[in-house]
Order: C-alpha cells, then structure tokens, then sequence
C-alpha cells in the first residue's frame, strides 16, 4: 500500500490531467450538444437532417473508433487541432498548447462523441415540455428561436438535467480511454507506468486509481439526486 | 357585420394519412362575424380551425386571411399568426409564467411594445375576464374555468383581427363552463371576429351569426342559428341534432 505515499504525486498529476480533459471536454460537450439539439428540432428539414445524421454517427460508433479517427485521420488531413490552442485558456490547460497533438485529438474526440448523447439528453427534455406550450407559443407569432427561448427551453431544462448528468458521468469514465491514445499521464494511464514500468502490485494501484475517478463521479452523482429531490418538491 | 370576408377557405382538403379530414370545404367569414362549427368528433371541425393560421397545414386549397393567402412556415406567416388569437381546449397557458406574464409575453417579445404598456392593457384585460387579483399566481393555482379566461385575454392583448376558439370549454367542469361562455360572448356583442369550435349548443344559439355544420370531413351546411335548430336541412344534420338536443 505504500505506493499511495510513495507515488501520491503521480496519482495526483494523473487525476489533474484526467479532471483537466474532462472539464474542457463536458464544456464542448454542452455547447456542440446544444447547438445539434436546435438542428434536430428545427423546422427546417435539411437541418433536422443535420442534426440526425450527426447524432446516428457518434451515438452509434464505438468511442475507441472516433478516437482512432481523430488520432490517425487528423494528422493524415494534415491537422495538428491547432485551432484549440486557445490563447489565455492554455495558461490553465497546459495540455493544449503542447506540441504533440494527442492531447488535442483525444479532446476532439472525446467531445464529438459526448455531444450526441447531450444532444439527446436535452431533446428529451425538450420533448417532455408538452406540445400544446409550444403551440401556444406559435399562434401568439413568436418566431421559432423565441418559442425556445421563452417558452420551450426554460421549461425543458428541468427534465435534461438529470439525464445530463449522466451523460457527464459516463464521459469522465470514458475519458479513461485517452491513455492509449497517444496522451501520457492521466490518470488510468498511470496504472500502467506504476505496475509496467515501476513494478507496483496492481491492485493498490487499481484502488488508488479507481479513488481517483470516485472523486469526480461521486460528488456530480450526488448533486444530481439533490436536484432531482429538490424538483420532486417543487413539482409537489 | 359589414359583409367584408377576414378569412376565406377554398376548396381545402387535409389528410392524416389515408383519412380525408377535410374534403373540399368552403368557408368565409366576414369582419365581425361569429361562426360557430358544429358537428360529431371527428368530423373536421377542429382541424378545420387550426388550418386558419396554419398549426395544422393543408394539402391542397387555398387560405387567405384579411386578403393575403397564408405564407409558408417562417417570420411572414408568424406576423400572420400574432393577428388571429387562438384559444385551446388545454388553455396552455405558460407553465413557467405567471398570469400576467402569460398575456404579456406576446406584446412584449413579438410586438415589441413598451412592458409598461403592455402591463396596463394586460391587467385591463384581467379585469374584463374577472381574473385581475390573481395576475401574480401561476397557471397550475388557477381553475380550469379561471385558466380559460386567462387565455383568451392572452390572446386579447395582441389585438388580433379574429379569435379562434378550438373546442374552449371542452375541458372544463360543467359549473364553470358558464364563466367562459359569458366572456365569449361579451367578445361576440363587441363585434370581434370569431371562429368557435364547440358542443355548446346554448352559445351557438344565442351568439352565433351563424352555424356551420361539419360531418366526416365535410361542411355539411350553413345557416342563421334559428333557421338551423328549428329546420335542419340536411339528415346528417338532423340526426346530429336529435342525438344531443333529446337530452
């Protein structure tokens, strides 16, 4: 067991990478799972088409496949996602302004695949507002971007969250896919260079890695069954 | 009534996959004029009412209302829909609002209007409809009755050229059924312009200009409310008729 105290730095530096890819991750996430959520209601069918064709890819594609795509088809493009080293952001997030490109990749990776399920995660809440409010809204002559703004959405938001959540959750533990990707360090990586290179029994490892994910997963978990008991009140 | 049409339907059919819901139907309706459909579930009438400002979109015919034909999904034919009101048989009212945020979510966002404005006329329209001392509750702590009346003056405070009223007091309970009629037809004597889908045959004799009757899909026939219950013309009609006034 003493390589928790031994080894507590390298723990500590796999969980920052790990907390780091996943915050910048869950961001994309919401923002690119958003903007596909408005196409696929939209009135407009070719940008239903869009947001559906988007949505049956990176739903249905193992995330090692996208991972794969992005690692090997990138850099086969000619790309190295020097677009994500964002100025001011790269101060905090180190990672992606490294000139290996890995950290990017899985990054790209990562959200495209997450932004399907928020996608879903929020149309369904969407589609738990009922019609007749959406109606309603459309036969006052509010434009469709009003109808969400005003109407929809505020109410939709209450039934995406807990599934959202979830979405986020199953991300973090997905997330444990990037070391094999090209990105060194984070935190399953970690299991490998402990028990491979420095001969560490493997279950402390295991556990110490496992206490890592906890700390990200439990806390979101119970932040959700607080929300989730607290709109069961309001709802009375 | 001053003899103008504000909206006229021509040679409209609607489908719902094999089912014809609305067959070749004729109808106009002039400035000031109150119509109220009649007929048996399922025979069009609501259909009939949300094509007026395309909620439900016709396959073949047209729809013109105060001279324009109805434009395609999109800014055109949401300043269409801000000029005709629409009243539910759910009420739909906004969940997340409050009553006086409900009428004035129209105004204020689609008509750009002063909120100042816009909060004087809303509570002047409470008032109307007997519901100003609730304006700062929420839907769900109203009646059905008192949601109902909310609703129309929601649709009220865009000062719309026609109101459509789809099946308005369908949902409610019998004794309070009384409380929406009687705005309705307050809005009737003031000569604003209605389409009203209903079972209330009470309301359809005393304030309508006339009654359409509508069976399967087809607008069956047309007449002055005391020429229609006292001489049915058509059997369809007469036997609709006897079916629900023997009661």
């Amino acid at each position: 067991m003493s390589v928790w105290v031994d080894k507590f730095d390298v723990f500590a530096g796999g969980f920052w990478l790990t907390f780091q890819i996943c915050v910048l991750a869950a961001t994309g996430a919401l923002i690119l799972g958003a903007v596909v959520a408005v196409l696929r209601i939209s009135p407009v069918p070719p940008l239903r088409a869009v947001g559906t064709a988007y949505v049956t890819i990176f739903r249905n594609m193992p995330l090692t496949v996208v991972m794969f795509f992005s690692a090997f088809a990138l850099p086969a493009l000619g790309s190295n996602a020097d677009f994500l080293r964002i100025p001011v952001l790269d101060l905090v997030f180190t990672r992606l302004s490294t000139d290996l490109p890995y950290f990017r990749f899985a990054l790209i990776a990562l959200t495209l695949y997450t932004a399907a399920f928020v996608c879903e995660a929020l149309r369904s809440g969407v589609n738990a507002v009922s019609p007749g409010q959406a109606e309603a809204a459309r036969s006052l002559g509010l434009t469709f971007t009003q109808n969400l703004r005003y109407v929809v959405l505020p109410q939709s938001w209450k039934a995406s969250i807990v599934p959202l959540g979830s979405v986020i959750i199953a991300m973090i533990k997905n997330s444990a896919l990037i070391g094999f990707f090209g990105v060194v360090g984070d935190l399953s990586a970690t299991a490998d260079q402990l028990t491979g290179a420095e001969g560490y029994a493997f279950i402390p490892v295991a556990i110490g890695i496992s206490i890592g994910y906890l700390i990200m997963t439990v806390p979101l978990g119970a932040l959700l069954d607080r929300i989730e008991r607290r709109q069961a009140v309001a709802a009375r | 009534m001053t003899g103008e049409a504000l909206i006229v339907l021509e040679n409209v059919n609607k489908w719902f996959g094999p089912l014809h819901v609305l067959q070749d139907v004729d109808l106009s309706v002039a400035r000031g004029e109150v119509v109220v459909v009649i007929g048996p579930s399922g025979s069009g009438k609501s259909t009939l009412c949300r094509a007026i400002n395309r909620l439900e979109p016709i396959n073949s015919g047209t729809i013109t209302f105060d001279g324009q034909p109805l434009p395609a999904e999109g800014r055109a034919l949401a300043r269409l829909r801000s000029e005709v009101g629409m009243v539910f048989q759910s009420f739909n009212l906004f969940a997340h609002k409050t009553i006086l945020q409900n009428v004035m979510l129209g105004p204020v966002k689609v008509r750009k209007e002063k909120s100042a404005v816009v909060r004087e006329r809303a509570m002047g329209l409470l008032e109307r409809v007997g519901i100003a001392n609730q304006a700062d509750k929420y839907p769900a702590q109203l009646s059905g009755g008192q949601q109902q009346r909310v609703a129309i003056a929601r649709a009220l405070a865009m000062q719309p050229k026609a109101l459509l009223f789809d099946e308005p007091t369908s949902a409610l309970d019998p004794e309070m059924v009384g409380e929406v009629l009687d705005v309705m037809t307050s809005l009737a004597r003031d000569g604003m312009t209605m389409v009203v889908v209903t079972h209330e045959m009470g309301f359809a004799r005393h304030a309508a200009d006339r009654v359409v009757f509508m069976a399967d899909g087809q607008l069956v026939e047309q007449a002055a409310p005391e020429e229609f219950f006292a001489n049915p013309r058509s059997d369809r009609a007469r036997d609709f008729l006897s079916k629900i006034l023997t009661h």
